[in-house]
C-alpha cells in the first residue's frame, strides 16, 4: 500500500470555471453579487424592487435560478433590464458552468452590475462559487433568529447580511439583536441592513449599499491593473 | 443534497490521479472539509457509496476529515480552534482573532495499490 498526497479542492473544475467567470467580470468591469436565501426570504421581491430603484443609466443584467419554473424571470422582465432564467431542473444550486453558458451571448463589457439570484437554499449555494465579487445572504423576520447557527456556512461567506419583510417585526416573535448577534458569532465582519419591501423602509440603504460595492470592486479592479 | 455531485467530484479526482499511475489502483481516498464548508458527511458518504456500488471501485474507501475552525489571534498571533463560536484566544485571551479556516473542502491523499503484474503478460514477455 502507498499513500500519495493529493492537492487541490474537491470542486475543481467548478473552481476554475469560477476563477475564469471571476477573471472576466473584473476585465469587464462588472460588479456581480450572489443572493443566497431559504424559499420565501424575498430574493425575487427584492430583485425587483432594486431593478425599480436603479438609475436608468445603469446597465444591469439579472440571472435566476429555479428548480423548475420562469416565473421569476417573467416577474423581473417587465423592468426593461436583460433577465435569464436558469431552470436547475432540480438542482439545488447554481454553478460556475451554468453562470457561464447563461451569460455567452450577453456583451459583458455593456454592463454595470449583475445579480444572480440563487436557488432557495441556505446550504448548497454556499459550496459553489460562481464568480461572484460578493455573496449576500437574506434572513426574513418570519424565519428563526438562529438561521445563523443552523446554517453557519453561508453566513460565514457571506459578505452582507439583508433582514428582510421587517415590517412583519410586529407581529412576529422575531428578535433582531439576537439575529445580528448570532450571525456576528459566525461572521464578526459581516455587514447587516435591515428592509422591508412593502414599506420601502431600508430600501435606500441597500441601494447605497450596492453602489458602494460597485465603487470599492472598481478601485480593487484598478488597482490590480495599475 | 450536493452531496451526490461532492462525490461524484471525489471520483474525478481519483480518475485523474489514477491515469497518472496506470499501474495501481486505488484502495482509499481521503478528503479535508471544514465543519463550515455545508456538507454533511453522512450524506457524502451515502453518496459516494451509491456511486461506486457495483463498479470496479466498489472496494474505493472515503476518509473524511471533519475538522473545526480555526482562528489567529491578531494579538499573539496564536492559532487556535473555535469552539461554538467564541473568538478567544486560549493563549492570552484576547477576543481580537480572525477566522482562518473552517470552509475547505480539499483532496487529502490517496492509497493505492500496485496491481500484480498480470500473469498471460509475462508468460509471454518471458
Amino acid at each position: 500500500m502507498n499513500r500519495v498526497p493529493l492537492e487541490g479542492k474537491v470542486l475543481n473544475e467548478n473552481a476554475r470555471v469560477a476563477a475564469e467567470l471571476r477573471e472576466r467580470f473584473r476585465d469587464n468591469r462588472v460588479l456581480v453579487v450572489n443572493l443566497i436565501s431559504s424559499p420565501g426570504s424575498g430574493k425575487t421581491t427584492l430583485l425587483e424592487k432594486s431593478l425599480e430603484n436603479l438609475p436608468a443609466a445603469e446597465h444591469v443584467a439579472v440571472l435566476t435560478g429555479d428548480l423548475q419554473t420562469e416565473n421569476d424571470a417573467n416577474r423581473l422582465k417587465r423592468y426593461g433590464f436583460p433577465v435569464k432564467q436558469i431552470v436547475t431542473g432540480g438542482t439545488c444550486h447554481l454553478d460556475a458552468r451554468m453562470i457561464e453558458r447563461h451569460i455567452a451571448d450577453w456583451d459583458l463589457a455593456k454592463l454595470d452590475l449583475l445579480i444572480i439570484e440563487n436557488v432557495g437554499n441556505l446550504v448548497c449555494p454556499s459550496s459553489y462559487d460562481l464568480g461572484e465579487a460578493a455573496k449576500i445572504v437574506l434572513l426574513s423576520v418570519t424565519e428563526g433568529e438562529d438561521k445563523p447557527l443552523k446554517y453557519p456556512s453561508i453566513f460565514f461567506k457571506s459578505e452582507l447580511m439583508v433582514l428582510t419583510k421587517t415590517d412583519l417585526l410586529p407581529y412576529v416573535p422575531f428578535e433582531v439583536s439576537m439575529a445580528v448577534e448570532n450571525a456576528r458569532r459566525v461572521h464578526p465582519e459581516i455587514e447587516m441592513l435591515r428592509l422591508s419591501c412593502q414599506t420601502g423602509n431600508g430600501l435606500p440603504e441597500w441601494m447605497n449599499w450596492l453602489e458602494r460595492r460597485k465603487r470599492t470592486f472598481l478601485a480593487e479592479v484598478a488597482d490590480t491593473v495599475a | 443534497m450536493h452531496e451526490l455531485g461532492i462525490a461524484n467530484s471525489i471520483l474525478d479526482g481519483v480518475a485523474k490521479e489514477i491515469e497518472r499511475r496506470p499501474d495501481s489502483h486505488p484502495t482509499k481516498v481521503g478528503v479535508r472539509i471544514g465543519e463550515l464548508a455545508g456538507v454533511d458527511p453522512d450524506a457524502l458518504r451515502f453518496g459516494f457509496e451509491a456511486l461506486i456500488a457495483e463498479t470496479d471501485l466498489a472496494e474505493l474507501q472515503l476518509e473524511i476529515e471533519f475538522r473545526p475552525p480555526h482562528a489567529r489571534c491578531r494579538d499573539c498571533a496564536g492559532e487556535y480552534q473555535i469552539h461554538n463560536y467564541q473568538l478567544i484566544c486560549p493563549a492570552c485571551r484576547s477576543g481580537n482573532g480572525e477566522w482562518i479556516s473552517g470552509d475547505e473542502l480539499e483532496f487529502a491523499y490517496l492509497e493505492v495499490e500496485e496491481n500484480e503484474p498480470c500473469a498471460a503478460g509475462r508468460k509471454s514477455s518471458e
